[in-house]
Parts: structure tokens; sequence; C-alpha cells
């Protein structure tokens, strides 16, 4: 049969394709783009300031905040705050992003509760989640309990929105396809539903994290005697704005990390899926 | 390469193929009626009733509404009025007895191409082990060996199809319903594939119903073609094909194959319709 050889010249293994990025400079231009950047910015905004001699305490100079987060890191009080932020956020993480995707994939599953709570998740995410921290600080106190049900409140909503969002975003003829071969509800729940949504759950745990390190942040603005947002205050006071600016470093390489690790999770377990469609709190 | 059929059936002999009504179809209407927009009255009046181990053809022009004639077939999608039976049994959801070609090849992309040949026989919790076997041998039959790991993504969309007639053939189905399987196929691949669906066809006593846009495929297929005419979708003419068997490429240079290409097409000229 001569249509054999057309079929046989399918056969030979596909090449495999690179699994590493290469570090190709000329690829990847944003290799040396990127800190390339952030060495121009921090020479301005270093030598800028001193040319205009603008006040350290307006403004500080990065090798002041550099020094400033020096003493801080040698210092054990500090790393404390750092822990206790840490734990208020992540906990707050965890029981919001948890009830989220109980909540979410009730909602989606069930006609009717949709149909009751909808109105109400609407007329809730329009309540600035913020502005509740001094009701949770009076509620719940000065602790850790009124920071963590900060950060649960102010990262449930996005990662709701996601879920629900997520699991109706089935492809109808990728259903039909599993109907077709016998599969019922829960299978195909399982099979197409829930891959369906998992990019759009990391989307949600993407926002969730750095929303939640905000709650407790501004939990602890609001009333504590521990915390990184507590030692804002502080330094803030005490016009140690060098200190002050040191402490948003270590929030932004806070919420740089929490993103990167889920940004690994996903490449590996949502790994078909270029790229995520982010909504918004 | 060969791939034998799991044994559950053979081939019935002749004089029991005569009287085997398998599939039953029976003043079947169908039309859809969106919510917002005006309805589509997408078939009026088939009659068709498929012996067991039969190989039928569905010609007609675009939007004629084969699809939809196989997805009532498939209890996917609900008739207007009519009754549909397969194997005695009134069709209203899907049987499992049933495997499908659909016309894009609506692969999961989390899946592997083996373990989406897998599906049918994972969601009806068959034996994984032979079922296992049964996929390796339907995915080296259609020339996707090596490809077992890949993602649908890496592969080409003639490719993707063949892994979806493989998905359709896994768990043996008695009745295979093809939507223009060898649509997105390359002429040399898609005759290839024509004469690999027959053997599989001979040695599993399948029933086989196949929607196609070449005429001269459904000639060298089918035991009967049925012609639709234009939408509203009616059946023209059913030609039964005496073309003896097994058959090779070698039967379609044949005049007796020509003629039976040029009855079904003059349907479609009669029409103005070009196909
Ligand atoms: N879900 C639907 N809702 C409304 N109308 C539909 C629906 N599906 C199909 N139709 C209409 O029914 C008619 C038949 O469609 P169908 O898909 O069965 O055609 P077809 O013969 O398979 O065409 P093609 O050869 O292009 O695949 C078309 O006019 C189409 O617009
Ligand atoms: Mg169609």
């Amino acid at each position: 049969m001569a249509t054999t050889e057309v079929v046989g010249g399918a056969r030979t293994p596909a090449p495999e394709k690179p699994t590493r990025r290469r570090l190709d400079l000329r690829e990847r231009p944003q290799l040396w783009l990127v800190p390339a950047v952030f060495v121009v910015v921090v020479l301005a905004w270093e030598y800028g300031t001193e040319l205009f001699s603008v006040d350290e305490y307006v403004l500080p100079r990065p090798s002041q905040i550099f020094d400033a987060l020096g003493r801080q890191l040698g210092d054990g009080l500090f790393w404390s705050h750092l822990w206790v932020t840490s734990r208020e956020a992540l906990l707050g993480f965890l029981i919001g992003v948890g009830a989220a995707v109980l909540l979410g994939t009730f909602i989606s599953q069930v006609k009717v509760v949709e149909a009751t709570l909808m109105p109400y998740i609407v007329a809730f995410q329009t309540v600035p989640k913020v502005a509740l921290a001094p009701l949770f600080v009076l509620w719940f106190g000065f602790g850790l309990t009124s920071k963590v049900v900060m950060a649960a409140v102010i990262s449930f909503f996005p990662m709701l929105v996601n879920v629900i969002e997520g699991l109706r975003a089935a492809d109808a003829d990728r259903i039909q396809m599993l109907t077709v071969f016998g599969a019922g509800r829960a299978q195909i729940f399982r099979m197409v539903r829930l891959p369906t949504a998992l990019p759009f759950i990391f989307a949600g745990l993407d926002i969730g994290i750095v929303f939640a390190i905000l709650g407790a942040v501004v939990g602890e603005f609001i009333g504590a005697k521990e915390g990184l947002g507590y030692l804002l205050l502080q330094t803030n006071y005490n016009f140690d704005i060098s200190g002050m600016f040191a402490v948003l470093v270590v929030l932004s390489v806070m919420g740089l990390v929490a993103h990167f690790v889920i940004r690994l999770l996903q490449r590996r377990l949502a790994f078909w899926a270029e790229d995520t469609r982010v909504i918004g709190a | 390469m060969a791939i034998k059929a799991m044994g559950r059936r053979t081939r019935p002999p002749a004089a029991e193929v005569s009287e085997g009504t398998w599939i039953e179809v029976a003043a079947l209407d169908k039309r859809y009626q969106p919510r917002r927009s005006a309805p589509t009255q997408a078939l009026v009046d088939i009659n068709l009733t498929v012996r067991r181990g039969e190989f039928i053809s569905v010609v007609g022009p675009s939007g004629c509404g084969k699809t939809t004639l196989l997805k009532i077939l498939a209890g996917l999608s609900p008739k207007s009025a009519g009754t549909v039976r397969i194997a005695g049994r009134e069709v209203t959801k899907p049987l499992p007895e049933v495997g499908m070609v659909f016309q894009a090849p609506t692969l999961l992309p989390w899946r592997t191409i083996f373990d989406n040949v897998m599906v049918p026989a994972e969601i009806q919790k068959l034996d994984p082990a032979r079922h296992r076997e049964r996929a390796q041998q339907l995915l080296d039959m259609v020339g996707l060996t090596g490809f077992e790991r890949k993602y649908p993504h890496e592969l080409s969309g003639g490719m993707q199809q063949r892994a979806g007639i493989c998905r359709a053939l896994v768990h043996d189905p008695a009745v295979l319903l093809m939507d223009e399987p060898f649509g997105a196929l390359d002429a040399m691949t898609r005759e290839y594939m024509n004469v690999e669906l027959l053997r599989i066809w001979r040695e599993s006593g399948q029933t086989v119903v196949l929607v196609t846009h070449s005429i001269p495929e459904a000639v060298f297929l089918s035991d009967r073609v049925v012609v639709l005419s234009q939408r509203p979708g009616r059946i023209a003419e059913i030609v039964p094909i005496d073309l003896e068997r097994p058959r090779d490429l070698g039967v379609m240079s044949s005049d007796r194959a020509g003629v039976y290409v040029d009855r079904i097409r003059a349907h479609f000229n009669a029409a103005s319709v070009i196909d």
C-alpha cells in the first residue's frame, strides 16, 4: 500500500523540545534590560536627590535606605515583626481562599444558591473592605485575630469571583464529548470543569496573596503592638524615613516571593494555560 | 499493526444482518428554537433503518443537518418529533455502546494524547490494562506512535483528529458515529485511514454512521449512502452501494463505482449546490 509510507513518516519520535529555556540574551533581552533599568533608576535617585539636595526626611537616598535595611535585618526584633505579619497574612490568605473555593464551588454547582447569593456577593464586593479594619479591631482586639480576619475578607472576594467564573468557563463541546462517552456530573466536574477553572484559581491566588499582605498591614495600622504595619507607623513617628522605606522594601519582597511561588505552582499544575485572565476584586 | 476487535461481537452472518435492525429512525423532525432568534428547521421527516453491522454514509450540502442527525443519534440533542431507537432502546440520553468522532477533535489540553484516547475507558471504568493495550494499538494504527506523551497543542490538526478517532474506538463501541472524521487529513492519509477503517469495521462488526463531504469516500466505504437535501434536510435518496467486499482502493477506478458517484453527485448538481 503506497500510503503506508506517508503515515509511516509520522512514526519517527517527535523531536524533543528543549525543556529549559536558554539564557540567550538576544532572544530574551529582558534578562539584562530589567536589571539595567533598576541600576539606572537607583543611580538617578541617588545622585538626583544629592544634586537637588532633597531633604532626607522627604525622600531618603537609596544608600541610606540600604543602610537602614541592613540595620533592621541585623535586629532580632525586626524579624519578629516580619514573622508576625507573615503569619497573619498567610493564615488570612488560607482561610479566605479556602472559604472562597468552597463557596464558589457550591454556588457554581447549585443554581438556587447562585440565584440567592449572587446579589449579596455583588453588594459586598462594592464595600471597600479596607474600611472595615477599624470594625474588626473593635470586634477582635489588637492581636492576631483581627488582622487574620481582615486578610481573609480582603483575599476572599477576588478568589470567589475567579472560582465561580472558572467553574463556569468549561467548553460546551468538551462537556458534550464527555457526555457521549457516558460521563455523569461528577466525572464532568473532575475531568473538564476543574481543570478549566485551574488557571482562574491561580489568578485568584495571585491577587489573593498580595491582598492578604495588604489586609494584615492595614489591620496593624489601625491597632497593633507588633508587625510590619506597626513598624511602619513607628518609623514614621520617629522621622526614620529611611527605616520606613526599608520596611516598604521588605513588604514588596514578601509580595514578590509569594507571587513567584504561586507562578511556579501554576506552571507545574496548569501548564497548558499560557496566560491567565485575571479578574480583579 | 493490525488491531483486533476485543471479541465481544463477531460480524453477524448475512441472514442475521437482514433481520437485525440496529438503528431505527422514524418520522424524525428537528427544529432548533434559539431563545432570542428565529427557529431553524434542520431536519424534516427522516426515515432510516440501519441493520446491525451496516456501514452507512450521510452526504449533503453544508448546513443541511448532518451533524444534527448524528447528535440526535448520540443522545446529545433532543428531537422535535419522531422516534429514534438504537438496539431496541429509545435514545433519550447517550448510550454506552455508542462511540463518536466529532467534527472538531475536541481533545482535552491538559491530558496527553494517550490519556485523551483513554477517556471513554476511564469514564466507563473498563479494565485499564486491556484498554491501555488497545489504545496503544489504535495509536500505532493511525500513525501516532511516539506521540503518546505529547499534549494536543503539540500536534497538527490532522494528528489531533486521528487521536479523536482512536478515542471513539477505544471502548470498542457497537455503534460508531463519525462526523467528517477525515476532513482535516491530506488525501493520502485519508485514503489510508479509509482502508484502515474498513478493516476495523470488518473485524469488529460495528454499525457505522459516517458523515462526509466526499462522495467518492462515501461510495468506497458504505453499504448505503444517505443523500440529504439542502436545509431543511430531507432524505433525497438512499443509494445502495453494491460493490463486493472486502474492497480496496482499486475498486474506485471501476465503472460501477463511477456510476454511483455520478448518481449521488447529480442530486447536488440538480440543486445547483457545489459541495
Ligand atoms: N445549536 C443550534 N442552535 C440553532 N441552530 C443550529 C444549532 N446547531 C445547528 N443549527 C442549525 O441547523 C442547521 C444544520 O446544522 P448542522 O450543524 O447539522 O449542519 P451540517 O450538515 O453538519 O453542516 P456542515 O456540513 O457545515 O457541518 C444549520 O442551519 C445550523 O444553523
Ligand atoms: Mg456538521
